[in-house]
């Protein structure tokens, strides 16, 4: 107590006016700094080489010195590692803040969308699509391109309403049913997609292993286009929920005391999550752990209000993500480890020094 | 017009009744303690005055409306409610959390009304700690200084509000159930309407002019201590004997239960 009063007389010292000043105004451009040297050096590694001092001309930004090799870098940057690299920020934001969301909704850090369900809801749905939607289309009229999202929305989305509908009962969340209901509510989906693995041909039978592993292998500009609006709408929403999302942690009952529509505040973030999850792994698979692991961290350094959270846990997702990507196609080179094995070998041991360190507050 | 007006209010849940024809009205400034036995209906009633719970027959009006008829952003404005055994999940320092209460207001102004409402329930100093990490009282203080604010901020903009206290000094020690008490008397004489559910029953006595008793759901008294607070009540209600005396100053009934009485009709 005594420390906080006598702290105030003197000028802070240098170390924790640099700590201010970059979990304050200088946060964001903190982040996004981070963010671009990970991206640099995405572009920069990779199975063609491209040393960094060749990227500006690849890029169109200086005059090419050889201008074969110059082409061919070109060729390599511009469609296969920056989609790729797009693909990533858009994911990785969005996996991060829905994740913040969750936490934020269910009053519960543990809280992460790939572990409680809703992307097995996801991938099971999208599953069911590439499965029986392939016996119903003609061979001559494939599925549309967008089928696969809104399918793996809409099951992200029953996913996270029925698992709201039995972690919610009465005025307490309780933790333990939340994180059993979600369980129980995932292993349900994966016996779904077990069975789906059972009936399906070879071709069908690859294409779902990518939804359970996660990749990000298949970007391109198209599907980056179709994803960066769910992204778009998601920062946009931030204003009008983090101030909700904030009083929430009071509880339901005080939230509404304090002039929160408690029930619009859930609809909005549930369909937020799902919308966020469903097409994160429409285009990615599943990937966890990312969604746990960012919210976390920043609100060790920045704390838990959401309307700085929200944002950040995007620029901090965006950024681990890339990198988790990064190191996904390079560590075993020219094979992929699929990004979902990483992240999860990453973040599941993390999750665990969480829970031992949460376990007085989860009631477990 | 009156702040509070229920007229014949039942709430049931499901086959359940929670309370059973209700009556009564709150004129502006008034100070009214509830109290009656466990499962007597208390909870239910300050729930449904705070809008959590809808009339099953009957009506609520807070400063002549329904509870469910205002946005609760403007309800919020009006009433302030204070409720039992807040857990807060994230680390929210202290002075975040009281500040909650002034919503989306921001500034200097709010920062001195929050570091006032800690120095009115004994919490100088303890602004930049971690909720979490203060014991069940401090927290329970932390959040009185919460709802303080949201009080004082509603009342700036449309004079004298509605306070509810569940259980308000549960966890507090005595020095720290007084200085409750005290602020309350304050913000009444301000002009603001309180009512509190209070387990017990000389603090009642204390800090309230009037005195509801819930019974099996029904009102079973209504008036002030001197008049509510006696033997047959804490008999018939209760189903305990108790000595009922007087404090010699104000004549303020205070009470040593010292027996429970061994048929009771449940």
């Amino acid at each position: 107590m005594n420390d906080t009063i006598a702290g105030n007389a003197g000028a802070p010292p240098l170390g924790a006016r640099l700590r201010a000043l970059l979990t304050g105004p200088l946060l964001f451009p903190a982040l996004l700094l981070l963010l671009a040297i990970v991206a640099i050096g995405a572009m920069v590694v990779g199975g063609a080489g491209i040393p960094l001092h060749r990227v500006p001309a690849a890029l169109g930004l200086t005059q090419p010195i050889d201008a074969a090799m110059t082409e061919r870098d070109r060729l390599v940057l511009l469609s296969v590692r920056l989609p790729r690299i797009a693909m990533a920020v858009v994911i990785g934001a969005m996996l991060a803040s829905s994740g913040a969301i969750m936490q934020g909704l269910f009053r519960n850090p543990l809280a992460d969308p790939a572990l409680v369900g809703v992307s097995s809801g996801g991938a099971l749905a999208a599953a069911t699509t590439i499965v029986i939607g392939d016996r119903l289309t003609v061979q001559a009229i494939p599925l549309p391109f967008a089928i696969l999202p809104i399918a793996a929305f809409l099951g992200s989305l029953v996913t996270t309403g029925v698992l709201q509908r039995l972690a919610m009962r009465g005025r307490a969340t309780s933790i333990a049913i939340f994180l059993l209901a979600g369980l129980a509510i995932a292993a349900l989906a994966n016996a779904g997609i077990g069975l789906l693995v059972f009936v399906a041909d070879d071709r069908q039978l690859r294409d779902i292993t990518f939804w359970l592993l996660g990749s990000l292998g298949g970007a391109t500009w198209e599907k980056v286009a179709l994803i960066a609006p769910f992204l778009a709408v998601l920062l946009a929403a931030v204003p009008f929920i983090g101030r909700g999302l904030d009083l929430l942690v009071l509880g339901e009952a005080e939230a509404f005391h304090m002039g929160v529509a408690v029930e619009r505040l859930k609809r909005i973030s549930i369909v937020l999550i799902a919308a966020m999850t469903g097409a994160a792994v429409a285009f990615a698979g599943v990937i966890g752990f990312i969604g746990i692991v960012v919210p976390h961290l920043l609100r060790i350094v920045i704390g838990p209000g959401h309307r700085r959270l929200l944002p950040a846990s995007a620029c901090l997702g965006a950024t681990l993500l890339l990198a988790a990507d990064t190191a996904a196609r390079t560590i075993a080179a020219p094979a992929e480890v699929p990004i979902g094995v990483l992240t999860a070998l990453v973040g599941a041991p993390f999750f665990l020094v969480l829970l031992l360190r949460q376990r007085g507050l989860a009631g477990l | 017009m009156s702040a509070i007006e229920v007229q014949a209010l039942s709430v049931r849940v499901g086959a359940k009744r929670l309370l059973e024809d209700v009556s009564f009205s709150v004129a502006q400034g008034e100070t009214i303690a509830v109290i009656g036995p466990n499962g007597a209906g208390k909870s239910t009633l300050l729930r449904t005055l705070s809008g959590e719970l809808g009339a099953s027959d009957g009506a609520v009006l807070l400063k002549g409306r329904a509870p469910q008829a205002w946005h609760p952003r403007d309800l919020a404005l009006r009433r302030a409610v204070l409720s039992q055994n807040i857990t807060v999940t994230f680390p929210f320092t202290v002075a975040e959390v009281v500040r909650m209460g002034a919503g989306e207001r921001r500034g200097k102004a709010i920062d001195a009304m929050a570091d006032a409402a800690l120095a009115a329930v004994d919490l100088p100093g303890f602004r930049d700690r971690i909720i979490g990490t203060l014991s069940g009282g401090e927290q329970q203080r932390v959040h009185f200084a919460r709802v303080m604010v949201q009080l004082a901020c509603g009342e700036a903009e449309h004079g004298p509000g509605i306070l509810l206290l569940d259980e308000p000094t549960a966890s507090l020690d005595l020095r720290h159930q007084l200085d409750l008490v005290s602020v309350a008397k304050q913000c009444a004489a301000r002009g603001t309407t309180t009512i509190a559910i209070v387990h017990d029953l000389n603090l009642a006595a204390l800090m309230a002019e009037r005195i509801i008793v819930l019974g099996h759901g029904r009102i079973a008294a209504d008036g002030p201590p001197a008049a509510t607070i006696n033997d047959a009540m804490l008999s018939a209600v209760f189903g305990v004997t108790a000595a009922v005396g007087r404090m010699p100053d104000a004549g303020v009934p205070f009470v040593l239960p010292h027996r429970a009485e061994k048929s009771r009709a449940h």
